[in-house]
């Protein structure tokens, strides 16, 4: 195995609409500011992979024209995703095991404010039983909450806990869109929003990007002090039939972890993409994480939830406390589908 | 520029195919045109509904097709307060995991309790409420509007059960 690492990392100011500027105009910044951190200029990237969705732009092939924001001249070799860019950075992982890049940059952004994210988001589901009857992601997070709240797996005040907790550790994250202090009384106090779930159990709609970029071996020890190796990598999924998964766990998740080895060695922190306040509890205990992790101190996808956005952005946050000394062992997760269908997981390590 | 200078073209997406749903969801589509639903064996003897094609462990090719009840019970449900447009009801109700009698996994469709809340509970029995069958000699252009959006007649979709209602002996 070749060893990879992030060695850096730029995302937006997350914003529920950013209306005066395109796709192209929202990655061109973060583009600069995360080659300037690796140190490096375009010429040296070998490879560039991106995560987006057609289906949020509205038409197809749409990643094509983001590749302005790079600049693909003189030719480049690139690939895109249309997942969440944790699964780019995957497939450039992948390419760099092959020895055909030493050094990858991956991006991925997502603008949800053109459209209804619910509805569209009903269309990422199989066009015979479920599409027809459009059900939304918020409605099929909230059989899930219900199948875990009644098998007694979680409680309505641990949800309002991860509510509390990822805003309050949102207060030190200058790109969220939410933080804040927030009473877990007060929280419970609101209305359901589609029951059993209340607005703070859900993402925040949001438009955002975001960058990281990746090197191998040699490259990687030459451009940063202290690159975020990635250590293990996988990534899972299970049937798309809501009835035939055991929705109080996630089984994909376990797999994946399993295979990445997270439970091998003590984890300082784990930055999880649960869009559901349960779903990180739910994540939590599939990956076998202790009360000491420090879990989510970016605020997590509660705070900032841009669509195949915000699992690259796990692995960002999450390799930036490595790279920083805060964390020795992190874990970074990004999920996928209806109520976690496909999860993804890295295990990042320092020196 | 004045109004008269700008071009303008009409831009109509369409999809101009029709698919078949091959032998295991045509079959759901078929059975429930006639007002029944079936599920598929699955390896583990489990009976699937709806149908899969595939084993969702093995990844088998599944085949055994059996009849299952109309009615069943709830197991979780979400209440849509405010349904968005194209949701099977306009006024509040619950999507729910329904599990059919004879059936081992739920399905996903909607409960009309009439937009009360208090009306669903998990466990509850339910049961099917059906368009009516298409009467012979009824047109297509009866059957639908263009958009496929208001249903009068069974025509083999999901939506030929409209939702589930309370009630319904085991």
């Amino acid at each position: 195995m070749r060893d990879v690492a992030i060695i850096s990392f730029a995302q937006t100011k997350h914003q529920r609409a950013v209306s005066d500027i395109n796709e192209v105009e929202m990655l061109m910044p973060i583009l600069g500011e995360a080659l300037d951190g690796a140190g490096v200029k375009k010429d040296r990237v070998d490879f560039v992979c991106s995560g987006s969705s057609d289906y949020l732009a509205g038409q197809p092939f749409s990643f094509v024209m983001s590749l302005d924001a790079f600049g693909p001249w003189p030719p480049i070799s690139e690939s895109h995703v249309d997942m969440d860019g944790a699964w780019a950075v995957y497939e450039a992982w992948v390419k760099m095991q092959a020895g055909k890049a030493d050094i990858a940059l991956v991006y991925a952004y997502g603008k949800s404010s053109p459209g209804d994210i619910r509805k569209v988001l009903s269309r990422q589901l199989d066009p015979y039983y479920l599409g027809p009857l459009w059900v939304d992601p918020v409605s099929l997070a909230a059989l899930q909450a219900r199948v875990g709240l009644e098998a007694g797996a979680f409680s309505a005040e641990q949800m309002a806990e991860v509510a509390a907790a990822s805003r309050r550790n949102a207060k030190a994250n200058p790109y969220a869109q939410l933080s804040g202090d927030a009473e877990v009384a007060a929280l419970l106090s609101e209305p359901e929003f589609v029951a059993p779930l209340r607005k703070h159990d859900c993402p925040p709609i949001s438009d955002g990007a975001a960058v990281v970029v990746l090197a191998a071996d040699g490259a990687a020890r030459e451009l940063s002090e202290h690159p975020a190796w990635i250590r293990g990598f996988d990534h899972r999924i299970e049937p798309h039939a809501l009835g035939s998964r055991d929705l109080t766990t996630s089984v994909s998740t376990k797999q994946a972890a399993a295979k990445a080895g997270v439970g091998d060695k003590p984890v300082d922190l784990a930055e999880l993409h649960a869009p559901f306040t349960h779903q990180e509890l739910i994540l939590r205990d599939a990956l076998g994480l202790s009360d000491g992790v420090s879990i989510n101190p970016s605020g997590g996808a509660l705070c900032a939830n841009p669509m195949m956005t915000a699992g690259l952005i796990r692995m960002g946050e999450a390799a930036n406390r490595v790279t920083n000394g805060e964390a020795s062992r992190a874990v970074a997760h990004a999920t996928s589908g209806p109520c976690l269908q496909q999860n993804l997981v890295c295990v990042l390590e320092g020196e | 520029m004045a109004d008269q200078d700008v071009l303008r073209a009409p831009n109509v997406v369409e999809y101009p195919f029709s698919r078949t749903t091959g032998p295991v969801i045509g079959a759901f589509f078929t059975a429930l045109r006639e007002g029944f639903i079936v599920g598929i064996v699955a390896r583990d003897g489990t009976v699937i509904v709806p149908p899969v094609e595939y084993d969702p462990h093995t990844s088998e090719s599944l085949t055994e097709l059996v009849e299952v009840g109309d009615t069943g019970e709830v197991r979780s449900w979400a209440w849509v307060g405010e349904p968005l447009d194209g949701q099977p009801l306009g006024r509040p109700f619950a999507y729910a995991l329904i599990k059919l009698d004879g059936a081992d996994t739920p399905m996903v469709h909607a409960v009309d309790t009439g937009g009360d809340p208090s009306k669903i509970s998990t466990g509850m029995r339910v049961r099917a409420k059906w368009l009516p069958a298409k009467p012979a000699g009824a047109s297509e252009e009866e059957q639908t509007d263009p958009k496929g959006a208001v249903r009068t007649y069974r025509e083999g979709h999901i939506l030929d059960i409209e939702c589930f209602v309370p009630g319904g002996q085991a």
